[in-house]
């Protein structure tokens, strides 16, 4: 930002009146120019759309059972065919959009509240560090994928259970980002000279470091969404996850595995239902990268 | 490089002491009485009796965990419910399975992923780079268990080139394991591979920037020497940092990979630990892979420090 004045100052330009841009609107239109963040945003925005309009966009049940149309192809009146009880896969498949939707937003959620707070307390208070920050390695330890597993099968399977998993697997994640830019924000002078001028611990954390530790902290979320959702399916593929009949894409494909070889279609749709999400999420998470925090291109 | 070495392992400690204490506390966390939640409905009050004796639960919390790290230190890590052996032995039967799948599957991280990346940075902005980098894309989003359905449907069902799962041990027939274990390592592979080719692509762009690559094309070094003497000895310092990251990422995966095509490793073993509320082996299994993982990434820290003389002056 301060770069943008600078150079505006050395042009020698105060004569050309600079029109003023809001800075989140400048951002935006970099976000809009962005081919790759465009083209995530229509992918994922795609499947939002359908899994926040589910009960309008089919009036048939997911569950109901209709035996004399099961193995339905796709085509026709099933739109995306049947499965081995004859539930309209179309269905399922919506709903499974609005369910997997409901989880990766939760765990975002999540994160971004007890991340933030775990993160600035770490980063802000040295005297907390050491000890969050242990527990935080130590979660971190673990394979994700094994200690979602456990969680889920300790605490019961069932939707709320999955998002209290990944929540544990990936807050500390989460904590650690936002640490390491409070950790660099809180020696910065700006924030020295509100110390000088006497202002709060709490106003500090909020007016002066969070604002500015939010930019790793959005495409941290936006890639942790893209976690969520894939790490449902499999907890759900596993048998983990949300309990049969709940349409879950996990479920459809762990179902549909027994027929692959005579009803491939059950495991392909919900699965590249899946892919899409994901695939929009990544996009959309590299393109607030490269346009919210170039410095991290390098990195990742 | 000893220095490095000891400073990593203590403060591994701490660590794998909260580590532990997690694991411990896994199996308290089950809601209700964790004997009736393992024995199922059908129990009779004195089998539970029995089982809270066998797996210590009528004793207070405090002695249960001395008792957890008494049994720790001396290598005790409990029993399987379900295989009625020690939870180390069942691990370690498993293992090897696991290890020569994630190697596998590493191999062809290291070999696909880096290739592409050095490709893709070598020709930036390219057809060839957007196609790498479209391939990459697709690995990140494209789930294992997917991946391997599909294959299992192209190539097992439909041409018969590979078997469906199973497994056959290496020293038994190469051969057999080889094709037991491509679909499977190659659906592991391909989120770590896409991973690595982003963080190669980007790392190489970096080092091709940087002063001295250009000092070496300008005395004239022929450019596969400036790429591969120059540039990629610098550029795989930041990718040996993820290979602990993609060691963990490999036995997360390996979960769901051995699932899906039955094979017999410690994901499966987990699996069906915890399918079957085996909490002994759940919680002892969950210790020892973590150990291992704290492990390999205290070996991936000290191997940094070899290869960059930068991080053992710091």
């Amino acid at each position: 930002m301060s770069d943008v004045v600078v150079a505006g100052v050395l042009d020698g330009a105060e004569d050309i009146a600079p029109r003023r841009i809001h800075p989140a609107r400048a951002t935006l239109a970099r976000l809009f120019r962005h081919r790759l963040f465009v083209t995530g945003l229509v992918l994922f925005g795609v499947i939002a759309v359908i899994a926040a309009l589910a009960p309008w966009i089919t009036d048939i049940d997911p569950n109901r059972l209709s035996m004399r149309n099961k193995f339905l192809p796709p085509g026709g009146d099933w739109i995306f065919g049947t499965d081995n009880f004859g539930r309209s896969l179309w269905a399922r498949t919506v709903w499974g959009a609005q369910l997997s939707m409901t989880i990766g937003a939760s765990v975002v959620a999540l994160n971004a509240v007890f991340g933030t707070l775990i993160g600035a307390a770490a980063g802000y208070f040295r005297r907390l560090d050491n000890m969050l920050m242990r527990v935080n390695d130590a979660l971190m330890a673990f394979p994700a994928i094994l200690l979602a597993i456990a969680v889920t099968s300790v605490l019961g399977p069932s939707t709320l259970n999955v998002i209290l998993a990944l929540g544990i697997v990936y807050i500390p994640r989460t904590a650690r980002i936002v640490r390491s830019s409070v950790i660099v924000l809180r020696e910065m002078e700006y924030v020295q000279a509100a110390v000088a001028a006497g202002a709060g611990h709490w106003r500090i954390l909020r007016h002066h470091i969070l604002p500015n530790a939010m930019a790793p902290m959005i495409v941290q979320l936006s890639f942790l969404f893209a976690y969520a959702v894939l790490s449902e399916a499999t907890l759900s593929f596993l048998g983990v996850g949300a309990v049969p009949p709940t349409p879950t894409w996990g479920n459809i494909m762990a179902e549909g595995r027994d027929y692959m070889r005579d009803a491939p279609w059950i495991i392909t749709i919900p699965g590249v239902a899946l892919m899409i999400t994901v695939m929009g999420l990544n996009l959309l998470g590299d393109g607030l990268r490269d346009v919210l925090d170039p410095r991290l291109r390098i990195q990742q | 490089m000893i220095r490095v070495a000891i400073g990593r392992l203590l403060s591994a400690v701490p660590v794998l002491a909260i580590v532990s204490l997690i694991s411990f506390g896994l199996m308290r966390l089950i809601p209700g009485d964790p004997a009736a939640a393992i024995a199922g409905i059908s129990a009779t009050p004195a089998q539970l009796a029995q089982l809270r004796v066998d797996l210590g639960l009528d004793q207070p919390l405090l002695v249960q965990l001395l008792r957890y790290y008494e049994g720790l230190v001396q290598g005790d890590l409990g029993r399987s419910l379900l295989l009625g052996k020690g939870v180390f032995a069942a691990t370690m039967e498993r293992l090897p399975v696991t290890i020569g799948l994630s190697l596998y599957a590493l191999v062809l991280t290291l070999i696909i992923g880096i290739a592409s990346g050095i490709i893709a940075a070598l020709r930036q902005n390219s057809l060839v780079d957007q196609a790498a980098m479209m391939f990459a894309m697709i690995g990140i989003s494209v789930p294992s268990f997917f991946l391997g359905l599909i294959m299992i449907i192209v190539f097992a069902v439909h041409l018969g080139w590979l078997p469906t799962g199973g497994y056959v041990n290496f020293f038994d027939d190469p051969m057999g394991w080889l094709r037991s274990t491509t679909m499977p390592a190659i659906s592991l592979a391909l989120l770590q591979a896409g991973l690595l080719a982003r963080i190669t692509r980007s790392s190489m762009l970096e080092v091709l920037r940087q002063d001295y690559i250009r000092t070496a094309r300008a005395k004239g070094l022929p450019q596969r020497q400036v790429i591969l003497k120059h540039a990629l000895a610098n550029a795989l310092i930041p990718i040996v940092t993820v290979v602990g990251i993609i060691v963990s990422l490999l036995i997360s995966g390996a979960v769901v990979t051995e699932a899906l095509f039955s094979l017999p490793g410690m994901g499966q073993l987990l699996t069906q630990a915890v399918l079957n509320r085996d909490y002994p082996m759940v919680q002892g299994g969950l210790l020892l892979v973590t150990t291992f993982l704290v492990m390999v990434n205290i070996l991936v820290d000290v191997l940094y420090a070899v290869i960059d003389p930068r991080v053992r002056y710091e």
